[in-house]
């Protein structure tokens, strides 16, 4: 099978107005990214990696140039199709985990799916399902302050693949995470690979992008260097 | 994302600030509560001002002599020269749509029967007084025109004179001696209770008018003969109240002598218009209480959206979060409408059953009959959701417009 992009960028530019001053955020990034691929993002802060990432998952919109994610071109889409895009094409992983506090595991989990107009048998059905699969089968009905770090950003990672995204969205995964439980973080997602979804992760830790079979490098709004 | 889901997401949102919830409600509670009190309350005095004007008769006009003037100095209501027999006869005789009149004279006297004296007032009344003011005959029987005319001792007896004069035992038959001169008693009339002004109507002796203005010397005046205090004039069923005061007033101007361009030195008052003026003033009370009420209301309103305004900000994660898993700002704005609207409508639910038991308590302490009206339940909730809609709009339409991005940064 030919190598179809999943991820196309051409003269990808975001220009922020700071204080009545321009922010070049992202100055003209052309790049391609295959299905499957497993890619790490590094930079130093205000290289406009998170800018990057954020304008792949369709939260925010590039000012000009083209973008096209899963054959859908993100610098035309309509305003309101954004919600389903993000729903359906990518899923995220944040450093913060961002769980829903006094709620379960499994409705967390299941919060992607409530949006996509899945009845609840289903959505919960699913939820478990993705749960297991992280092996937190035990710990479907605990709160995340129940739960360890590690285990939060396992519901999370959860959470993300609940709607079987085509794209694992990751922003510093383990930036909130020890040592050994950042090990086994990145385990799930060299498995999750494997499997065969595309990771694209933005991190600062060599040893974390390391997992990655490609590497960008951004700085000043441009992509420095671009290893596999 | 449906309905329900959306209010499930609102209610563990609510009980996870419970106790900052139970404050917001606060205000929709003594909102709602107050409006349900004073509304039932002001609708309980118009119907009871309703119930005792039908009770008085609606169609009851009082004619009463008014102010006489000597020289420029009024003499006071009641003063001028008094209405006569002959005066009722003429409205009874004259005035179309008129269908009963009776003159009255009145006096205070002790009435003695067996060892028991009471002192009570003797009202002397013509014939038809009885179906012009709606008493109904309880026992016995009542006295006739000729029995007026003829200055007869009978009386007819109110339920009161029978409790305390004759003990509760049947008083027909019996004598009663009223000022020392011995009546008749023929009939009981059926008790009417208090008034509004909380005398007892039933503490009354009816005589012929004619033997009461002799032999008790009720409204002896030397200058009129057959002088009586007030003209009772009951105007026929589906008769223009107005049309027929205004005849009244035309024949007394000219029975009395009254100059083109002078004042009436009379009065013809329509009894149902005197009570409805009277009790004006009491629904404007009301009227004025329950504007005070809608403004507690508006103020929970102003709390609800001050609460949902910092429910907004501390939970801007949690919005960056569900836009960024796929939820749409109209799914946000709903969610955070809903919660809105659950917090008014548990406090206007509350705020039902604080304000039904005070009206409760109040007919109780108040000894009125106060019902209330199932209309308001209907009020109450709609007022509560559209508090919550009105207040909850600006919070929810905020939080629908954060940026994600920011969102997920906040602190």
């Amino acid at each position: 099978m030919a190598a179809i992009p999943l991820i196309s960028a051409r003269n990808l530019t975001k220009i922020y107005a700071m204080g009545g001053e321009e922010v070049r955020a992202l100055d003209g990034v052309s790049l391609t990214i295959n299905s499957g691929d497993y890619v790490a993002v590094t930079g130093a802060s205000g290289s406009g990696k998170s800018t990057f990432m954020n304008l792949l998952g369709a939260l925010d919109r590039p000012t000009s140039g083209h973008l096209s994610v899963g054959g859908e071109d993100l610098s035309e889409i309509e305003p309101g199709n954004l919600a389903g895009f993000r729903n359906q094409m990518v899923g995220f992983v944040f450093q913060q985990f961002n769980l829903l506090a006094r709620t379960t595991a499994v409705d967390n989990v299941a919060l992607p799916l409530l949006y996509a107009g899945i009845d609840s048998a289903e959505r919960r059905e699913k939820a478990i399902a993705c749960l297991k699969l992280l092996g937190l089968g035990d710990r479907l009905g605990h709160h995340p302050s129940q739960l360890s770090g590690g285990q939060q950003q396992r519901v999370a990672i959860a959470r993300a693949l609940v709607n079987d995204p085509s794209i694992l969205l990751a922003d510093e995964p383990t930036g909130a995470l020890d040592t050994q439980t950042s090990t086994e973080i990145m385990a799930v997602f060299d498995k999750l690979n494997a499997d065969g979804i595309t990771i694209i992760l933005v991190t600062h830790e060599q040893e974390v992008a390391d997992h990655a079979r490609r590497q960008l490098v951004f700085r000043d709004g441009r992509v420095l260097e671009d290893r596999s | 994302m449906n309905l329900w889901a959306s209010v499930q997401v609102a209610l563990i949102a609510l009980r996870v600030n419970a106790m900052r919830s139970a404050l917001a409600m606060l205000g929709v509670i003594i909102g709602v509560a107050s409006v349900i009190v004073l509304v039932s309350i002001s609708e309980g005095t118009k119907a009871a001002v309703e119930a005792q004007i039908s009770r008085f008769g609606t169609n009851l006009l009082i004619v009463r002599p008014g102010s006489s003037i000597f020289g420029g100095r009024r003499g006071g209501a009641g003063s001028a020269t008094p209405m006569n027999d002959s005066d009722a006869l003429a409205i009874r005789d004259e005035i179309s749509g008129v269908s009963g009149v009776s003159g009255e004279v009145s006096t205070g006297a002790s009435v003695i029967a067996g060892n028991v004296n009471w002192p009570t007032r003797i009202q002397g009344v013509n014939a038809e007084f009885f179906d012009v003011r709606d008493w109904i005959l309880d026992e016995g029987r009542l006295f006739d025109e000729d029995e007026d005319s003829a200055s007869r001792r009978l009386a007819v007896v109110g339920q009161t004179i029978v409790a305390e004069v004759f003990d509760g035992a049947s008083p027909v038959g019996q004598t009663l001696r009223v000022g020392g001169v011995p009546f008749e008693v023929i009939g009981t009339v059926e008790g009417k209770g208090q008034t509004s002004f909380g005398s007892d109507q039933d503490d009354i002796v009816f005589a012929p008018l004619s033997t009461v203005r002799s032999r008790l010397g009720a409204s002896r005046t030397p200058t009129v003969r057959g002088a009586v205090s007030t003209i009772y004039v009951d105007v026929g069923p589906g008769e223009r109240i107005d049309n027929v005061i205004l005849d009244i007033q035309d024949l007394l101007r000219l029975r009395r002598g009254i100059e083109p361009g002078a004042d009436d030195d009379f009065s013809v008052a329509s009894l149902a218009e005197f009570i409805r003026a009277r009790n004006e003033t009491e629904s404007q009370l009301g009227l004025l209480l329950a504007v005070g009420a809608a403004i507690v209301l508006l103020v929970g309103g102003i709390g609800i959206m001050n609460i949902m305004l910092v429910s907004v900000t501390e939970r801007t994660r949690e919005i960056g979060l569900r836009l960024a898993i796929g939820a749409r700002p109209g799914d946000i704005r709903n969610q955070f409408l809903i919660e809105s609207v659950i917090l008014c409508l548990i406090g206007g639910v509350i705020g039902l059953g604080v304000g039904i038991s005070g009206t409760l308590i109040y007919a109780e302490v108040g000894q009125l009959e106060i019902a209330v009206n199932p209309l308001i339940i209907l009020l109450a909730i709609g007022a509560s959701v559209l508090v919550g809609i009105f207040f909850g709009l600006y919070p929810a339409h905020r939080a629908s417009k954060l940026n994600p991005i920011e969102a997920l940064r906040f602190e």
